[in-house]
């Protein structure tokens, strides 16, 4: 917790994250494992919320509160015209007028920082609730997920001394580059739009560098992720939340070496040293276990073990920010949507539940969700720019285990989803909108599991 | 064929097997299925010792440069797939696996390596990556039309031992010669991706007959397959400017 003193005029503020980056350590020799003696409690000691107010007034110059107020009344103009939530754009202006403005803006509040391929909007939504039985917390909630993102949400409300913000993986340098958040959520790392964002072990290696940058952070990440293990190892600070993984296919190697590493669900240890850390949170099937080995029941509003696994992360985030459990799993508890996931909405004359997944890894989580129930299910892909225009992954998803079923499929590329089932086994139907999808379907709450595009539109479509 | 079962080896899935390649398995083993035949998969892993030579089909996929290095230096360790090449066994190569297979490729950091040499194709990095659609007319008996999804950096050059897969219809192909891929024997190497199988179900049954040695029963294409295919071919046309 070093954000409330930093002085915000340090010459290093202008300096790109690469440039600011904290050396790699030397150490060739065995990896240093995190202290295995350390006790659970060690892991909690209770930090007051900050007694400095992020304040407004004093020290802020001319440029930063000009900043700030264009920055505003450009959203606020924005949402005037249907432009949107506004926050991109009154971020971006207001950080082209004053570049330092993240970590003034940072100044004095503890910020948590969530990313991750999948998960981050749900979880960072999460984590904000569990702030709020604290004190006022900001977030970036629409999913704006880079530096104007943050920008954008930290200027809804300056006197709250929590923030909750969504990273885009890529991004979490340049943040650490400018402050140091009070703690970082690495939630998983698989391959997600190859054809655009480099592969899985860039990722890994840039969230790395990035965690070098913030030694004082409490780092909070899954154990059973091996790229976010090896993202994670070095760092002095880390709470290791025992998740799972149902996506294996980016960790057979060894992040670190290459060297062949297996089945991940087991204590696996590289030949380099790399090794599954002991957990100190582990996720069951109905809530989790602590450091102590008490069972915490989570009865979530929203379902499956996925999201265990992300109010897990919340959790473990408000306690280190002082908070108390029962509060915090209270508020976490209450939620039944974020920005449109899990939410039960109204669309072609129907109720349905609606789901994203965006890469074999979400799409197993989701199948996982579905898979044990005999509503009518949809399934809806495009491959968009956002997507990523090759859809080859549709075989990397193990559509199997809908064998049995009659499902229908719709979207720009209903027909390879149609030929992937085929030669899955399993039934599908063919429909040009997913009304028409729906329209084949009889009775019940049905489940509609959309990719990127394809969920934006149809949450679009509901709300109108 | 050992028995009744056909052996489909997947081949260094942990180091090749970007985009959805394991998906050409799954299309063979039911297609197979389909007509009353077993399958076996057999997965080739590096921390295998070497690849089994007496599989009955070898498929291998595409990777990053770093992978594409190391699988060489596995797929040379014993022989065995050379071996099997020599005995007339099928082998289905994707773009990364394309220049393994060749004779040699060139790496991003300018670094010239050795392939296997199965086929008779050489690749050098592109000036930009081929991303997109790609449509061809194929060299083989009765496969006709290829459709797939490129997304690679490299060039090929075709050598007197290998003819291409197909002429370029659409996209880039090997960038050379209208060329896509490469043919050696019993050897076909392709940039597509779909995965390529899954579009392209003749060149699949090619692939089966030439494992099994005998003409495979025909089967009906599902009317989904044919939908995909006219659709991603005919996209071809209506860009056309
Ligand atoms: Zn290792």
């Amino acid at each position: 917790m070093t954000d409330t003193t930093r002085d915000t005029d340090e010459p290093s503020l202008d300096q790109t994250p690469a440039q600011r980056q904290a050396p790699e350590q030397q150490s060739t020799g065995r990896h240093r494992l995190p202290d295995q003696g350390q006790s659970a409690d060690q892991h909690w000691k209770v930090v007051p919320a900050p007694e400095q107010q992020p304040a407004e007034a004093g020290r802020m110059d001319l440029r930063t509160t000009t900043a700030m107020n264009v920055g505003r009344m450009a959203a606020s103009l924005s949402q005037r015209l249907g432009l949107g939530s506004g926050g991109m754009i009154g971020g971006r202006l207001a950080l082209t007028l004053q570049p330092k403005l993240l970590q003034q803006l940072a100044t004095g509040r503890r910020v948590v920082m969530v990313t991750g391929t999948n998960g981050k909007t749900t979880t960072t939504q999460m984590v904000a609730e569990a702030m709020r039985a604290q004190a006022p917390a900001v977030s970036n909630a629409t999913g704006a997920n880079m530096l104007d993102g943050h920008v954008a949400a930290l200027l809804t409300r300056l006197d709250a001394p929590f923030a909750a913000l969504e990273v885009d993986e890529l991004h979490l340098a340049q943040v650490t580059g400018r402050f140091e958040p009070a703690a970082i959520l690495l939630l998983n790392l698989s391959r997600d739009q190859l054809d655009r964002v480099g592969e899985v072990r860039t990722v890994a290696a840039s969230l790395k560098r990035a965690l070098a940058q913030a030694p004082g952070a409490q780092v909070i990440a899954n154990r059973d992720d091996p790229n976010i293990v090896f993202a994670a190892a070095d760092h002095p600070n880390v709470t290791w939340v025992s998740g799972g993984v149902r996506w294996r296919d980016d960790a057979l190697n060894c992040p670190r070496c290459g060297a062949f590493i297996g089945d991940v669900d087991r204590d696996w240890r590289c030949q380099c040293g790399l090794a599954r850390p002991p957990a100190d949170w582990k996720v069951t099937d109905t809530g989790v276990i602590d450091g102590a080995g008490t069972h915490h029941e989570l009865a979530l509003a929203l379902p499956g073990h996925v999201n265990r696994v992300n109010a897990t992360f919340a959790l473990a985030a408000a306690l280190h920010l002082g908070g108390e459990e029962a509060p915090a799993l209270a508020r976490i508890r209450r939620i039944s949507q974020a920005a449109g996931r899990y939410d039960t909405i109204r669309l072609g004359g129907r109720r349905v539940r609606l789901l994203l997944a965006k890469n074999p890894a979400s799409w197993l989580e989701m199948l996982d969700l579905v898979s044990g129930s005999d509503e009518p299910l949809v399934l809806v892909v495009n491959s968009r720019e956002a997507d990523g225009y090759d859809v080859s992954w549709l075989w990397d998803v193990d559509f199997e285990m809908l064998r049995g079923r009659r499902v229908q499929v719709a979207g720009d590329r209903a027909l390879d989803l149609a030929v992937r089932l085929r030669y899955a086994g399993v039934q599908a139907n063919v429909a040009s909108t997913v009304e028409v999808a729906l329209g084949g379907t009889q009775g019940g709450l049905p489940d509609v599991i959309a990719n990127y595009t394809a969920f934006r539109d149809v949450l679009t479509r509901s709300r109108t | 064929m050992t028995g009744e079962r056909v052996r489909i080896a997947l081949v260094l899935p942990d180091l090749l097997g970007t985009y959805g390649d394991r998906g050409n398995a799954i299309v063979l083993a039911q297609r197979l299925r389909w007509r009353g035949i077993g399958s076996e998969l057999v997965t080739v892993l590096s921390s295998d010792d070497a690849v089994p030579e007496d599989c009955d089909l070898y498929l291998i996929g595409g990777g990053e440069d770093v992978a594409q290095v190391a699988a060489v230096r596995f797929l040379r360790r014993g022989g065995g797939l050379t071996r099997a090449v020599q005995h007339g066994v099928p082998v289905l190569g994707i773009c990364g696996g394309l220049q393994v297979l060749g004779t040699g490729f060139v790496t991003g950091d300018g670094q010239r390596h050795e392939g296997l040499g199965l086929v008779d194709a050489s690749t050098e990095p592109g000036r930009g990556r081929a991303i997109g659609e790609v449509t061809t007319q194929s060299s083989l008996g009765g496969v006709g039309m290829l459709t797939g999804f490129e997304n690679h950096l490299g060039r090929t050059t075709l050598g007197p031992g290998s003819h291409a897969l197909g002429r370029v219809v659409r996209g880039t192909g090997n960038g050379h010669d209208e060329a896509e891929g490469a043919v050696t024997g019993h050897v076909i190497c392709t940039y597509m991706h779909g995965p390529v199988l899954a579009r392209n179900p003749k060149l699949a049954d090619l692939l089966l007959e030439w494992a099994i040695g005998e003409p495979l029963a025909p089967l009906p294409d599902p009317p989904e397959i044919k939908a995909l295919r006219t659709e991603r071919t005919r996209i071809h046309v209506r860009n056309r400017k």
